[in-house]
């Protein structure tokens, strides 16, 4: 099966094995496997944590009815706060990724960028999209 | 065409509103069409928007008449049951923010299928995605239209089928002047402003019946009860879906293709194109969830407000039914003015959600089928314009024609239907080529196919298209009743099955990994390095301050 090939009118400049260091070199080398590694360690164990408190949430609100209306004070109920407990998780998910995205993922992708394209300079003349 | 008995406000007002809206945005449009020589010009808008710009844009396109008059609406009839729709629109956004977007932007150019075909085999997954793209954007694209349709009748004060046609196709024209004059520029610039109305709007209503209320949401809810005939019921889950097994089934169906099929949204997808980095990627998602989630509460508030302000016998007599449920309370409150406004936004937001849809599915067949699969890649940038340019247009006529046809039926299950399409076709190839090395052609086809196939076939046999009592289904006569599958919504089966498939074919096919492109796919998509890049200078406030979680 040799029908595999590179994507025509995609073909990415420096993507050849050839000359600088390539593709299969820096995913190979420790600085990315560390990069990737942390990058799973933290969106996969978050994915399935809040994908849980949801289908919780979706569970409770099939089958436990009774609970869910249970008043809390007021005309507020349990299902009220735990929907807007969704919002609330939603958000802090999503500033805590931020944040670490921001400081931990950003520093170790942008340097592990600019030595791959350092390293493609020198050899052929790389660039986006020559227009 | 004779005037409609129980029209609320001024048809003048609303059209007047709605036509100023239609200019200001034209004039835009106008503005940026000379900017759109290129590809990446036409398809992403020169990659030069910031992340806050688009994440209010992905807002804009997010934020369908199905999430303003669909949820306000179901909240007011069902009570919480209509929450949980905007709870599982909200959550979705954590599977793009974490798994899909930055990795999305970074190694695919203008659609879904770059990233999908990027290291398999060309032709045929292009094709599948292709396929599964038009097949999405166009459930949409009806729902939305049917919707512009529907609304005509409230909001203009005529009754007859003759101006609903009318309405439907000067929506569809001008849905297809704002993609073809202004590309993807214009076309977001049109969400945003869409989307800064609508939020606007939205607050506005949401303050005032909270003042009336002394800003006490307990009273909100409790005034809501007392006026339901279904009293305090409508407080707990359960009204709509808690009546069977079946049902609370169908609503776990209906959670799994909500969360996960976002995500898989091709039209929401190709809006992380139009940024420089996917840096800005992820400040347009962080924008987007703060955006839709502060929306949604206000809807949450909006539809108990509407319950007891407005009443549900007012709103099930009005023409639009529950769809009629937010622009009733607006007149309520603010008369014919303040009706005017959210008329004329409704229409606003129909217009953006489809011309983002259009582009979608323009650009999908000219840069995925016709110049990867039918000229090889060797099309001319100004050749697969012009042929987007023609789709476009065509998807226009057909969105015109379908909208017209279809206007009657009961079409709201169409947006839930592409939600699921999405998440069954395309998540599941999504999240295995940017996450397992050894995914390949076979089991990227096995799953887009199959999780097309299935949840349609699937949605064919259900008791949406046959056999529900009372006009319910879309075959209205209840002596023709071919369904067998049990569920409203097919997600709960068809999401597994396409995860399955995209597993069984991987395994069963000899198909080697190209190592050489699994590691250009592994560093772009993690690094950035070889990513397309933005062809006008970024915007000046390159580095975006952080959108407050609210």
């Amino acid at each position: 099966m040799s029908t595999i090939q590179s994507s025509p009118g995609e073909a990415a400049p420096g993507a050849s094995a050839s000359g600088p260091e390539s593709y299969l070199d820096l995913q190979r080398s420790p600085e990315f496997g560390e990069l990737r590694r942390g990058f799973r360690r933290f969106v996969f164990p978050m994915t399935a944590l809040f994908l849980a408190w949801y289908f919780l949430y979706v569970l409770l609100a099939a089958f436990a009815s009774s609970f869910m209306s249970h008043k809390v004070g007021g005309n507020i109920n349990v299902g009220l706060l735990f929907g807007l407990g969704q919002f609330l998780s939603t958000f802090v998910i999503t500033a805590v990724y931020v944040r670490w995205a921001d400081r931990r993922l950003d520093p170790a992708a942008s340097a592990l960028r600019a030595r791959f394209e350092g390293t493609q300079l020198e050899g052929t003349q790389a660039g986006g999209e020559a227009r | 065409m004779n005037l409609a008995a129980d029209t609320v406000g001024r048809p003048a007002v609303n059209i007047s509103i709605f036509a100023l809206f239609v200019v200001v945005t034209l004039a835009i449009v106008i503005r940026f069409s000379r900017a759109n020589r290129t590809a990446t010009d036409f398809y992403a808008g020169g990659r030069a928007f910031s992340g806050r710009q688009n994440g209010i844009a992905i807002s804009g396109d997010y934020l369908s008449a199905a999430s303003f008059l669909g949820i306000a609406g179901a909240i007011a009839l069902q009570g919480y049951d209509g929450f949980l729709y905007s709870i599982g629109f909200l959550v979705a956004w954590l599977v793009a923010l974490l798994l899909v977007a930055e990795l999305l932007r970074n190694t695919g150019r203008y659609t879904m299928a770059d990233v999908l075909s990027f290291r398999l085999r060309q032709g045929p997954v292009r094709t599948a995605a292709a396929i599964s793209t038009l097949t999405v954007s166009l459930f949409y694209l009806l729902a939305q239209m049917t919707g512009a349709g529907g609304l005509v009748n409230l909001l203009l004060g005529v009754k007859g089928t003759a101006w609903q046609d009318l309405t439907i196709a000067i929506v569809g024209v001008l849905m297809i002047v704002y993609v073809l004059v202004g590309g993807m520029k214009g076309t977001t610039w049109v969400q945003i402003i869409k989307a800064v109305l609508l939020v606007l709007g939205a607050a506005l209503m949401t303050f005032w019946v909270l003042g009336k209320a002394g800003f006490n949401l307990s009273s909100v809810l409790g005034d809501a009860a007392a006026a339901s005939p279904k009293k305090d019921a409508v407080l707990n889950p359960g009204v709509k879906y808690g009546l069977t097994t079946t049902t609370k089934i169908d609503f776990i169906s209906l959670a799994m293709a909500l969360v996960l099929g976002t995500a898989g949204l091709p039209h929401v997808l190709m809006r992380f194109y139009t940024v420089p980095s996917a840096i800005q990627a992820r400040r347009s998602v962080a924008w987007a969830i703060g955006i839709i989630g502060v929306f949604y509460l206000f809807t949450l508030v909006l539809g108990y407000g509407a319950m007891y302000l407005v009443g549900a016998d007012k709103i099930n007599a009005a023409p639009g039914k529950v769809n009629s449920a937010a622009p009733l309370l607006a007149f309520e409150l603010g008369g014919t003015l303040l009706l005017g406004i959210i008329a004329a936004v409704a229409f606003a937001t129909i217009l953006a959600v489809v011309a983002g849809l259009t582009i979608t599915a323009s650009a999908s067949f000219a840069h995925d089928v016709y110049n990867s699969v039918v000229k090889k890649g060797a099309a001319a940038p100004e050749q697969e314009v012009r042929v987007a340019r023609i789709t476009a247009v065509v998807i226009g006529l057909v969105a015109i024609v379908g909208g017209i046809l279809a206007k009657d039926q009961n079409v709201a299950f169409l947006v839930a239907l592409a939600f699921a399409v999405a998440a069954s076709a395309n998540l599941p190839t999504i999240l295995y080529s940017l996450f397992w090395k050894r995914f390949n052609t076979r089991g990227a086809l096995w799953s887009i196919y199959g999780g097309l196939i299935s949840a349609i076939v699937l949605i064919v046999f259900s008791p949406v298209v046959s056999g529900k009592a009372a006009n319910a289904s879309m075959i209205k006569d209840s002596s023709v009743d071919f369904h067998w599958f049990p569920l409203d919504n097919p997600g709960i089966v068809s999401i597994p099955l396409a995860f399955f498939l995209g597993w069984l074919g991987t395994v069963t096919s000899r198909e080697r990994v190209d190592e050489a492109k699994y590691a250009e796919m592994e560093v772009r998509s993690l690094t950035g390095a070889g990513a397309e890049r933005a062809t006008v200078p970024p915007p000046r406030s390159e580095e975006d301050a952080l959108p407050e979680p609210v």
